[in-house]
């Protein structure tokens, strides 16, 4: 059961199976596998079998089942879920219990998925490798010594090990793109305000978005379905009708022209990775797509205007965690600043604390200018590059990221390796754009390797198309990893 | 004569009359419990999103025109980052340096005439919650009521162009009139609705000027540069003014340093605090000059046409600006206290709000503002002077009084044929009933027609002024029209000229001392004669018809 996809999940019901069998098959196998990958941070059996209750309910009385009916996601525990705890992975939330649904939440709700709990990511979102987290690592369920990526790092790893046939994860820099990549499953992070941000624990406001995590490109639109929309209560969400994303799914798109960044193939891009990528795009090319070189001439500034504007947003967006409203409160303290200083300094980890501080001087007097308002600048010619390019073709093509699953600990000591697996990913957050990265190949170490697609904003209907193309072509998607329960 | 001149700056905060907050949802009602107007949004949890208030961005839109200043196409939010307990988030959603209006004037009527006040800009910004400290328990506890978190405020900083305390109350009160009648504010201190920090120094002649010319001046591009949040400092503001500037011929000042005074609770507190910081400063002034403080001529700038140089104070050997200070106005003992130097600027790392999109302000958000306005207070003054040919006195008190009542003005005016009297009537008897009663002018018992006729039967019938206002009573009293309320006091106004004519010559045939020194030429010696007749006829003789008699009688002797 924990092997198949939501679309085969949704057909076994219409077949007789129930939501309750098929929620608590990914329960007992979450209990028996998750010991070995720490994905999930809270997992509450029994709000999940009332749910797939409801839902047997519903479709045994004839109501109107939403489109993810009985189908269990795993949530990345950035979002707010009323009356569970919220940790976005820090101690800082250890106890927090938001009183609202997130809108993603509540567009779940009423799809009849059902939430089996919420997963581990990095700290506040920061990180790309779950490493980070307040509470736990995360392992990557093909080698147990690696990491998923992050920080949607849990999800990814609980839909790739079959803990769960869907996720939800968030992107500032490349959070869903990247771990799905190094987890071998498919991860989409649509245009900026096509999902409502309300009830998402905000690292990078102008930068965040929630996406779905899917073994396949079907499921990640039916997902993507499910969560988009408008939402009063987002400002920065668009009022655009949504399609149906799922339907239409196999159009082949002609003529495609499939743009490739030169940029995207030079230093630091691993040979194996290089390789997978090229024969991915071979196969555009088989199917009749014109392949074209362009390229984005900023793109090697995007790191470093992103780490000046997420982390100068961070600094802001964090600033409420103090100890005075809510979250953790150090018990020892001489006077309020005293109260406030150590209770972020106890409950922020080292990686918050390095980017809250590095936005704070990039938003300081003095420093502004030359930081963060150049950095606003080039984000500007960044978006410019990617406008330019989409005038000469319909997806930009390359790889997600430059190297397969790193060894957890291999670049916890050096920060800047870190932020440098995101070099890829990062792009679309700054220009706004969606992206997909889709399972293209294998090291000869056994670990997968993603293909990012890119399009222009709003365009995702066009993104899954061509991604879908590439994926009936192969079958890496089907590949699953073997977990084992720990020994 | 002062010795010196006072230059104040304003910075008002109003808040605005919306049922919710700025951000989200939750009521802006004075004096619920504490917390309970709140919600995830305004308490800054984790996740919540503002979304703007389309109501408070309108009320703000029309005060900005009414306070005649330009309005910005595209505008957007900032935020404005500092940690305080009644700040859930830590950091405010104001505006920074795109606000959406900048450059206005108010209009002022001082002593002198009419005065333009000159309006930095106007921005929308957030307020924050209130501190409850626990004086009892020793400042141990302190408490946070969140319910003030969110409203929306208008901060509108003026130019430095106040040049006296009764100049800076005038400014408020004006204020006030024009933001209440156009429904933006109602203004009131004592519920915060209205808020006050006033900057002041001082300027004392020096003289001969110790400089003629080179003294530093800014160049004239940065006069329309916007000083991003709070007043400016008068130096700042000497420079905008280089523009108009006649160079040096003007008179030389020294500048003391600016003090920005809060906590000021009534527009007689601003008043009272800005006039002792005033004397004060000078006090200052004269005992440190010399040795502490010194006036360098390097220094000097250019101030509204005239050399300004700021005071310096020694310090290591060399000569440093004074840095503002802030003050804290004790009401109870009438005095300024100096509570710190801002020595270096508060840095609160503005950066645009990514939660909020920029408003673009089309004709139509443009138009609607416009067609709220109505007539405003300065423009209604004028045309009360030149429509009804008022004082510019009368004028200034009707309109004080807001539209009902000038309505209520021109209406009885059309009907009374007598603007002049009518704004009298409203001015005195009127508005003391209606103060007396605690009414507002909807609620007054005369109509403006019995008013009107209360008005013309005066004129006709020669009904003296203090039956003339028993009358008013009467009418207030009972609602009864004039004729009622004539009837009911018995009121017959004596007209009959001989009857008259027969009750002034006993007049004069008991009064010869009177007579006597009104043949002398004491013209005044009359008034005891006529008391006389007055007395006779209770005070319903014609009062012109007993003139003209008492004329031919006193002839006649
Ligand atoms: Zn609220």
């Amino acid at each position: 059961m924990n092997e198949l996809t939501a679309a085969e999940l949704l057909a076994a019901q219409v077949q007789g199976a129930s939501a309750l069998e098929i929620t608590a098959a990914f329960l007992r196998t979450i209990h028996e596998r998750d010991g070995s990958l720490n994905a999930f941070l809270h997992v509450d059996d029994e709000f999940a079998l009332a749910q797939a209750r409801a839902v047997d309910a519903k479709r045994k009385h004839g109501d109107l089942l939403g489109i993810l009916a009985g189908v269990p996601v795993a949530v990345k525990d950035i979002l707010c879920v009323a009356g569970q705890k919220t940790t976005c992975g820090s101690k800082i939330l250890r106890d927090f219990i938001p009183p609202y649904d997130a809108h993603v939440i509540t567009r779940l709700k009423q799809a009849d998925a059902i939430l089996l709990g919420k997963t581990n990511m990095d700290e506040f979102a920061m990180g790309s490798s779950t490493e980070n987290s307040g509470f736990t690592i995360t392992r990557n369920p093909w080698d147990l010594e690696r990491t998923p990526g992050g920080s949607s790092g849990g999800s990814a790893a609980a839909v790739a090990a079959g803990l769960a046939p869907l996720g939800i994860g968030t992107d500032t820099g490349g959070s869903i793109r990247q771990p799905a990549a190094l987890c071998g499953i498919v991860g989409f992070k649509p245009t900026y305000g096509r999902v409502s941000r309300f009830g998402v624990i905000a690292f990078g406001s102008s930068l965040d978005q929630v996406g779905p995590l899917a073994h396949n490109v079907y499921d990640a639109a039916l997902l993507l379905e499910a969560i988009a929309g408008h939402d009063a209560r987002d400002s920065t969400s668009v009022d655009r009708p949504v399609p149906a994303y799922s339907r239409g799914l196999d159009q082949l798109v002609k003529p495609l022209t499939v743009g490739i960044p030169r940029e995207f193939f030079s230093d630091g891009l691993d040979a194996e990775v290089e390789n997978a990528v090229r024969v991915a795009l071979a196969e555009y090319q088989s199917q009749g797509a014109v392949l074209k070189e362009i390229s984005l001439p900023h793109s090697s500034f995007a790191v470093a205007v992103y780490y000046l504007v997420a982390t100068a947003e961070a600094s802001s967006n964090l600033a409420r965690y103090d100890g005075v409203h809510f979250g953790h409160r150090a018990e020892k303290f001489a006077d309020l600043l005293d109260m406030v200083a150590r209770s972020r300094g106890e409950g922020f980890g080292a990686e918050v604390k390095r980017r809250v501080m590095l936005g704070t001087y990039a938003l300081s007097s003095g420093y502004v200018d030359a930081y963060y308002l150049k950095a606003l600048k080039v984000r500007r010619l960044i978006k410019d590059d990617f406008d330019t390019a989409f005038r000469q073709c319909d997806v930009i093509a390359g790889p997600t990221t430059p190297t397969a699953a790193f060894k957890l600990g291999e670049k916890t000591g050096d920060p800047l390796a870190m932020y440098l697996s995101d070099i890829y990913t990062i792009g679309a957050n700054l220009a706004g754009l969606p992206g997909i990265s889709v399972p293209c190949g294998f090291t000869k170490n056994g670990l997968p390797i993603g293909l990012q697609l890119m399009a222009a904003p709003f365009e995702e209907g066009k993104l899954l198309q061509v991604a879908r193309m590439f994926e009936r072509a192969t079958d890496w998607h089907n590949r699953r990893p073997k977990v084992q329960a720990p020994g | 004569m002062s010795p010196y001149r006072t230059i104040i700056g304003l910075e008002v905060h109003v808040q605005l009359l919306t049922r919710t907050k700025l951000f989200c949802g939750c009521s802006t009602k004075f004096g619920l419990p504490p917390n309970s107007a709140t919600c995830p949004v305004c308490a800054g949890l984790p996740g919540a999103l503002p979304v703007m208030n389309r109501m408070a961005f309108e009320l703000a839109l029309k005060a900005a025109m009414a306070l005649n200043c330009q309005i910005a196409s595209l505008t957007k939010w900032d935020r404005k980052n500092y940690f305080y307990p009644d700040l859930p988030k830590n950091y405010q959603i104001s505006q920074y340096d795109l606000p959406f209006s900048k450059a206005g004037w108010l209009q002022i009527e001082c002593p002198g005439g009419a005065k333009k006040i000159g309006i930095i800009r106007a921005h929308l910004e957030e307020d924050a919650g209130k501190m409850l400290h626990d004086e009892q328990g020793g400042g141990r506890d302190s408490l946070v009521d969140l319910n003030r978190t969110g409203v929306p405020l208008l901060e509108i900083v003026s130019q430095p162009d106040l040049r006296a305390p009764e100049e800076a109350k005038a400014y408020l009160e004006e204020m006030r009139l024009l933001l209440r009648e156009i429904e933006v504010s109602d203004c009131e201190m004592q519920e915060g609705s209205l808020r006050c920090d006033a900057n002041v120094n001082i300027h004392i002649p020096i003289s001969p000027s110790p400089v003629a010319s080179s003294f530093s001046r800014e160049p004239t591009a940065s006069a329309d540069r916007i000083q991003p949040h709070g007043t400016p400092s008068a130096l700042a503001a000497g420079s905008r003014l280089n523009v108009e500037s006649t160079g040096a011929e003007g008179e030389t000042f020294a500048a003391t340093p600016i003090v920005e005074i809060k906590n000021l609770n009534s527009f007689r507190g601003v008043e009272r605090a800005l006039k002792y910081e005033a004397e004060r400063q000078f006090q200052e002034y004269q005992q440190k000059l010399g040795s502490v403080w010194n006036v360098d001529p390097r220094s000097a700038r250019n101030f509204a046409g005239s050399t300004v140089i700021p005071v310096q104070e020694k310090r290591n050997g060399s000569l440093v600006m004074v840095a503002k200070a802030t003050a804290g106005w004790n009401e109870k003992r009438g005095v300024t206290e100096i509570q710190r130097r801002k020595e270096e600027a508060a840095d609160y790392r503005y950066f645009p709000e990514p939660d909020l999109v920029p408003i673009l302000i089309d004709s139509l958000m443009l138009e609607k503002a416009r067609a709220g306005l109505g007539e405003l207070p300065a423009a209604q003054r004028n045309r009360l002077q030149t429509e009804y040919g008022l004082s510019p006195y009368d004028a200034s008190v009707l309109s004080s009084q807001g539209r009902a009542v000038v309505a209520y003005f021109e209406q009885t005016a059309g009907l009374s044929g007598d603007p002049k009297e009518t704004s009298n009537w409203i001015s005195n008897e009127v508005l003391q009933t209606l103060n007396d009663r605690k009414q507002q002018i909807r609620e007054f018992a005369i109509p403006p027609a019995s008013l009107a006729g209360l008005i013309q039967e005066v004129k006709s019938s020669g009904l003296n002024k203090q039956r003339a206002r028993e009358v008013f009573a009467e009418m207030a009293n009972s609602d009864a029209t004039v004729k009622a309320a004539l009837a009911k006091l018995g009121y017959q106004v004596v007209s009959d000229e001989s009857q008259l004519r027969e009750i002034v010559r006993r007049a004069v045939a008991a009064n010869p001392k009177a007579v006597a020194d009104f043949k002398k030429g004491k013209v005044k010696a009359a008034d005891a004669i006529k008391g006389a007749v007055m007395r006779e006829t209770k005070g319903m003789a014609n009062t012109e018809l007993v003139q003209r008699l008492l004329a031919e009688e006193l002839d006649a002797v």
